[in-house]
């Protein structure tokens, strides 16, 4: 099994400097053109376009958003029509939910992983590519629909029998559920990947336990994914069976049970808000140990409250069905469970509360937003303790009150983060920093508009408004509430619209970062911003918990690995001691082609059920062209 | 920032088995939440199962003889397919060869056996939940009963080219590896669906 070096083949520990370099991005450079730029599998461009494709959807979102804040400013108004109105707040949340948040997440964890491990590209680059395609074409699909006044209008959760053939006659619901689909296959895939990329492309010397916390955080995030999202995939399968072929899963006169739907859903449901959270602390630690000088207080207590989330982010989910009439054990039971999970999040926040007073905090944007996320988070733990409580949540249930509560959490718990993070590790993706004066702006407008658009929702709830409806009228006495509200959603666009600009602006006339803008400790800073396709020259070999802080001067760094051919170390899993020298794929189109087999395949058979037969074909020729070894030399070892 | 070399890689091999692959880790995962999603299928014919009074509802359980004949194959086949793992980690290609020609074959008769528990099932997917749910369950372990045997077609026709070089051993054992997952996927799928019902 030991294929020792070939003596004449270009290596690393045989070129220097700018020679190596070159050598090595002639190695690992995405193809020029448009075909090139098509088969790039290059984790730094799927990363990237992910990452903007994810906040395109997020500015559709938004928008819709604002179109629902517009028709609610006042009482009775025209703005909307019902059924538009319908659309929209079932896009507003399907769009937030599978088309921006999870896959953003995915998107910062696909480019920052392995540079953080000290790798040169994630595990399995084609299928990460392919998850790209999917996310795209899956996400088009929703938008289109929509365009052509077949978005789905029944609820992002598409609750049965609402959501079933008879009282949802048109393809809405049929769309919706397809869309899940694409995007859970693309989430399942990424997941794959990092959990692969973590725990074997590792540098040299990165034990478990110098991982640092953000990758920790998307490790245990990919787990989540790995073993939530296959319910929502039984969910939609099992809802477009009906919808097509008249299987009897939610027809209750058959022996179907609408319940069944609201346990696949929400099994698959809760977890989602921790796949959201959870990295969204990962870049809290990151942003919190490099603007206050210091590693974050209690690493081990950090990431077992991250491994005690997950785990207990499985057994909540009943508590999102507490007025469906079940046993009083269940709902005691899940009550418990629901406080319970409140634990590990406040053990992290009690762990980063203790580095920020330990620390010497320089107050730049991303700190700020980090500082946002920990008050409007904890806000909104409040409130989730509170109708965690059955008899809170009973009366509370369906009003804005559930609306305001998880708009604190998910907004605070994971979008201040995001945000954050976009101004932590802009300048390591694009070279050059983002404006610091339009970062303040930029927050001090999220945070209060946030909060004058989202506070008076508690109260709206508490008083009897109900979510989901298209307008109120006068003698309700909700206008003043919901205007403000209103004037609150708009600032908080603004601060959106300002970071767009901050963007745009910093990408041409931004000062330029240089490697460590921020003299952080982890290993992505250790290479140029923006990274060169091989992210590294030599792969690190880490030593410290915070190798950069360890030592500012030199990298230790191993060499031996081809120069000539792409090749990656992998490495042992506890101890990250190297084992093998493996090929790493080189460009293809055959992901692509692939997605577009698997697209055809999927929507076709919202249509009709032979597309499951003649749609099969395709997908299999594609996939074979793709694993079929192209003749290169590092295949044919 | 200065770099010091610390360690030569050079003399490490280019491909390895096990968990010291890439790919059996990649392969790891996607049974993982593949095993995941069987699990939430059983859960949700149990839970179909608990809310009705009759089960199955207005159809017989599925005739025995298909499903446990397939069983009695599927527990048979991990000999020939440990054994291709073992001359795949011997790099005997002639064996290899020979192995997965067999377990092609085996894998075809399953799918035409698979074919006839349908037509067993005593039941249609449209007749009630019952019938919903025991065509989607056999419905999935197919698809994975499928995709393994058209990788292992594909891997038997590579074996015969040019391309057939040391490093598509350890693409046999993952291939092997799988096997034995929708072996073990089918187990407790066979309990469920022929002998739940008789209950």
């Amino acid at each position: 099994m030991s294929m020792a070096a070939e003596p004449n083949e270009l290596r690393d520990d045989v070129l220097n400097g700018l020679q190596l370099s070159t050598q090595l991005e002639k190695v690992w450079r995405t193809p020029s053109g448009l075909v090139g730029a098509l088969m790039s599998v290059d984790h730094k461009v799927v990363g990237r376009r992910y990452i903007v494709t994810a906040f395109a959807f997020l500015l559709l979102g938004g928008i819709l958003a604002i179109l629902m804040r517009v028709q609610l400013a006042g009482p009775e108004k025209t703005f909307l029509s019902a059924d538009k109105y319908n659309q929209i707040f079932t896009m507003h949340g399907s769009t937030m939910m599978f088309l921006f948040a999870v896959p953003v997440m995915e998107a910062f964890a696909v480019y920052l992983v392995p540079l953080m491990v000290g790798t040169r590209n994630i595990a399995f680059p084609r299928l990460n590519a392919f998850s790209y395609w999917m996310f795209l074409f899956g996400g088009c699909f929703l938008w289109i629909s929509f365009l052509f006044n077949a978005g789905p209008d029944v609820g992002w959760f598409s609750y049965v029998p609402l959501s079933s053939l008879q009282f949802t006659p048109t393809k809405r619901a049929d769309v919706w559920a397809q869309m899940i689909t694409f995007t859970e296959v693309a989430a399942l895939a990424v997941a794959v990947e990092i959990v692969v990329t973590v725990f074997k492309l590792r540098a040299p010397g990165m034990t478990l336990d110098r991982i640092p916390l953000f990758v920790w955080a998307m490790l245990v995030t990919s787990f989540l994914v790995m073993f939530a999202m296959p319910s929502i995939m039984v969910a939609s399968t099992s809802l477009i069976l009906d919808r097509l072929v008249n299987t009897r899963f939610y027809d209750s006169s058959s022996g179907g049970h609408p319940l069944l739907w609201q346990h696949l859903f929400w099994f698959f449901g809760h977890p989602e808000v921790y796949i959201i959270f959870i990295p969204g602390t990962g870049m809290v630690s990151a942003i919190l140990a490099t603007f206050v000088r210091r590693p974050v207080i209690g690493y081990p207590i950090v990431i077992l409250s991250l491994i005690a989330t997950g785990f207990l982010s499985f057994g909540l989910w009943v508590h999102h069905m507490f007025v469906t009439g079940l046993p009083q054990l269940g709902a005691g039971l899940f009550t418990a469970s629901s406080m319970l999970i409140a634990v590990p999040s406040g053990l992290q926040i009690f762990c980063w509360l203790a580095t920020l007073w330990d620390g010497r905090p320089v107050y730049r944007t991303p700190l700020l937003f980090v500082i946002g996320f920990v008050v409007i988070f904890v806000l909104g733990g409040l409130s989730g303790v509170m109708v965690a409580s059955v008899p809170i949540d009973t009366q509370v249930h369906d009003t804005y009150f559930i609306v305001a509560h998880f708009h604190y959490v998910l907004i605070g718990g994971a979008v201040f983060p995001l945000v954050g993070a976009v101004y932590y590790w802009f300048p390591k993706i694009a070279g050059r920093m983002l404006s610091e004066r339009l970062g303040r702006w930029n927050f001090w407008l999220a945070f209060i508009g946030f909060n004058v658009a989202f506070f008076p929702m508690h109260i709206l709830g508490l008083i009897g408004m109900p979510r989901r409806v298209y307008t109120y009228t006068a003698d309700m006495d909700w206008a003043h509430l919901n205007l403000l509200s209103s004037g609150g959603a708009l600032i908080f666009a603004l601060s959106f619209a300002l970071l767009l600009v901050n963007v745009i602006y910093s990408l041409r006339k931004g000062e330029l970062a240089g490697d460590n803008p921020w003299n952080a400790s982890t290993l992505e800073w250790a290479t140029s911003s923006p990274p060169p396709p091989q992210n590294f020259d030599r792969i690190p070999v880490v030593k410290h918990r915070d190798p950069l802080w360890a030592d500012s001067e030199s990298l230790p760094v191993v060499a031996g690995l081809s120069a000539e051919r792409r090749e990656i170390l992998l490495t042992s899993l506890a101890e990250a001691e190297p084992q093998i020298r493996e090929a790493s794929p080189e460009p293809s189109i055959w992901p692509l082609l692939a997605a577009i087999a698997t697209t055809v395949f999927f929507i076709g058979s919202i249509f009709t059920p032979w597309a499951v037969l003649w749609g099969t074909p395709p997908m299999a020729v594609t996939l074979i062209g793709w694993f079929w070894p192209a003749g290169s030399k590092e295949d044919e070892e | 920032m200065r770099q010091t070399i610390v360690r030569n890689v050079a003399e490490l091999p280019t491909y390895g088995y096990g968990p010291r692959s890439g790919p059996w880790w990649g392969a790891m995962g996607f049974m993982a939440l593949e095993g995941m999603g069987f699990a939430i299928a059983i859960g949700a014919y149990l839970y179909l199962y608990a809310v009705n009074p009759t089960w199955p509802i207005g159809a017989s359980p599925p005739d025995l003889w298909p499903g446990t004949a397939e069983t009695v194959i599927y527990l048979l086949s991990i000999i020939p397919n440990e054994y291709t793992s073992r001359v795949a980690h011997r790099q005997d290609l002639a064996k290899v060869r020979i192995c997965l020609i067999v377990m092609a074959a085996i894998g075809i008769a399953l799918l035409v056996l698979r074919g006839f528990e349908f037509a067993h099932l005593n039941t249609r997917w449209d007749n009630s939940a019952y019938g919903s749910i025991v065509w989607l369950i056999l419905g999935l372990h197919t698809t994975h009963l499928a995709t393994d045997v058209g990788d292992t077609v594909v891997l038997a026709v590579l074996m015969f080219t040019r391309h057939a070089k040391p490093r598509r051993f350890s693409d046999v054992t993952d291939n092997v590896f799988y096997w034995n997952f929708v072996v073990l996927a089918w187990l407790p799928l066979y309990v469920l669906l022929d002998w739940i019902p008789r209950l």
